[in-house]
């Protein structure tokens, strides 16, 4: 566990390096991540010029959802796209054969390898967002209520985690990412708004069939203190499925990989 | 199977078939290829058996495509054998226990490991975390490797800024900072200029001695065997073809030697016919092919027979013989 522990800091550690080799991309990375941040906050805006609700959602806790995606989005921007996006590369250079044959976990190594510092203010203002909203729609937090949060938070990031690396790890047999991230960050935008801002089927299948709820409305209703325990407790089991399946699914394409590759 | 405990690695009848569709061109092949696929079996290793004792260094031969690659591949775990069976160090490669691959490294000319835009220092700090050595053992073996490679500052200049030979020490040096005891080196000098590739050499036989590893490498440079591996297993369509030393190998190819004399006057032609097969006559220069069995008689009477200035006796090269081996897909 220490070992990877270690490991986790210096892949980070070297991942920070090599950004800081390219000076200028790197302040480009960050101007755009101003950019789009402040784009989306306008749009929320003008949808509650006037007073109107969207769902039975006020401004100051639709703007907590805005602050989980935000924070999401970081958290995508930092950890999920650059290594998930690079598992095609590894298969397509055949350099996974290198990680198959260190002694530590493959899909550990796949997920964590790289860290992109460019997300981690997204990551900071995701949650000062939530936070300063939450405290302007009248929030009192307790631990209960900051626990309940960071645990649908990271119910969130598991299942977005899980689906985005079994649609990456499909190129063990594809070798190509049919534009799937495309997929995923419209999936992660659908929960910009509120769950019940949405139709009823939609709301459905955001909840149960692509869980877009548990990404945002669930951890915004968190904070809020608005959450039904039931909808925690199923939330730990849906993502601890995603991340079992996403496992499994591992093994097998792996298999797959070692008795194809050549 | 019995195993002897001098085998460090046992192939027995080991076979892999890779399976493959067919498909006719046109639209009318694409429908046909959809809904009534045939599929079939393609051989690339077929019944191939050996072992190899601790501490040997074999040279895996053959032409592309032959199937060293995928041997070399199914003996580190990477690919799974379709029949047969694999053994290294008593562990079952496929299964890929921590134990075992904390036993062997794989080395590919064509792929690297390091970070390209970081000195390979950053890389060699992440593998020895990765194979759980401390900070402080990591730089005794870094500086080790380092001394034998002849590696010095360019260990912090980024990898991209190395030279192909640096680059391909420094792939070297990460390869081996957790004392692997089987290292298995895919074309480890492939496009190395020739001083490049003695110095992998010479590390590579120097590391063997200090160290007792086990090392098994695939080359299409015929001075890496030579110069590097006393045995050589020869593949050729995925068949197992030869194996045993250089020396026979080179005997059992080519059953003559060359001679060159050098004669003080110039001869007729028709005078070395009953010596041996005449290769090339020119002016005072005469090299003939002679069978292994009759060279002293033939240089005695040589030497009596003419006026000879000088004598030269030598193997047909390796290589040519390797390479007409090929072409002519069996051993005499």
């Amino acid at each position: 566990m220490q070992r990877y522990f270690k490991t986790i800091r210096l892949f980070w550690s070297t991942a920070f390096a090599s950004q800081l080799e390219y000076q200028l991309n790197f302040l480009i990375e960050l101007l755009a991540m101003l950019g789009t941040l402040l784009g989306s906050v306008f749009i929320l805006s003008l949808f509650f010029t006037g007073g109107r609700q969207l769902g039975d959602w006020t401004w100051e806790s639709a703007l907590v959802i805005q602050g989980v995606y935000t924070f999401l989005d970081g958290l995508t921007n930092a950890l999920l796209r650059p290594n998930l996006t690079e598992i095609v590369n590894y298969v397509r250079e055949g350099t996974l054969d290198y990680v198959l044959l260190k002694p530590i976990d493959s899909q550990f190594w796949l997920s964590v390898k790289k860290f992109s510092f460019a997300g981690l203010p997204e990551i900071i203002l995701g949650l000062s967002i939530v936070f300063w909203a939450a405290i302007q729609s009248g929030t009192t937090f307790s631990i209960y209520s900051l626990f309940v949060f960071i645990i649908s938070l990271l119910i969130g990031f598991i299942i977005l985690y899980s689906v985005w690396f079994l649609i990456a790890a499909s190129s063990i047999w594809f070798v190509k990412t049919w534009n799937a991230t495309e997929v995923l960050r419209a999936l992660l935008a659908a929960g910009r708004y509120p769950i019940s801002a949405y139709p009823v089927i939609l709301r459905f299948i955001f909840t149960l069939v692509l869980p877009v709820a548990f990404l945002t409305t669930f951890p915004a209703e968190a904070i809020l203190g608005e959450l039904k325990f039931n909808i925690l407790f199923f939330g730990l089991i849906l993502s601890s499925l995603f991340f079992i399946f996403s496992r499994l699914f591992w093994k097998f394409a792996l298999k797959h990989y070692t008795s194809a590759s050549s | 199977m019995h195993n002897n405990p001098n085998d460090l690695i046992v192939v027995d009848q080991l076979s892999k078939y890779y399976r493959v569709a067919n498909k006719q061109p046109g639209f009318k092949g694409t429908l046909k290829h959809f809904f009534d696929r045939k599929t079939y079996d393609v051989p690339a290793v077929t019944d191939i058996s050996f072992k190899i004792s601790p501490g040997e260094v074999v040279g895996f031969l053959g032409a592309n495509g032959a199937g060293k690659t995928t041997l070399l591949k199914m003996m580190c775990g990477l690919i799974h054998p379709s029949t047969g069976l694999v053994d290294v160090g008593g562990f079952s490669p496929q299964r890929r226990q921590t134990a075992f691959l904390k036993e062997i490294t794989l080395v590919m000319g064509q792929k690297q490991q390091l970070i390209w835009d970081l000195p390979p220092m950053d890389s060699l700090y992440v593998n020895a975390a990765v194979y759980g050595l401390s900070d402080h053992e990591a730089k005794v073996r870094i500086n080790e490797l380092a001394e034998m490679l002849e590696l010095g500052e360019e260990l912090t200049r980024p990898v991209r800024k190395l030279s192909l030979g640096q680059r391909m020490k420094s792939e070297i040096l990460a390869a081996l900072l957790h004392k692997p005891s089987v290292l298995f080196l895919d074309e480890p000098t492939l496009g190395l200029d020739v001083n490049a590739q003695a110095r992998v050499r010479s590390f590579l036989s120097e590391y063997n001695k200090r160290t007792g590893a086990t090392i098994l490498l695939t080359s299409h440079y015929m001075a890496d065997i030579t110069a590097l591996c006393p045995r050589v297993i020869c593949i050729h369509k995925g068949k197992l073809f030869y194996d045993g030393d250089l020396d026979s190998l080179a005997n059992s190819l080519s059953p003559s030697r060359e001679v060159k004399v050098e004669l003080k006057n110039p001869c007729a032609i028709e005078q070395f016919d009953k010596y041996g097969e005449i290769q090339d006559l020119n002016d005072r220069f005469v090299c003939l092919l002679v069978s292994r069995d009759k060279l002293t008689d033939v240089v005695s009477n040589l030497l009596t027979d003419f006026d000879i200035i000088d004598l030269e006796i030598s193997d047909p090269p390796i290589d040519q013989l390797i390479g007409e081996l090929f072409i002519k897909g069996e051993v005499n």
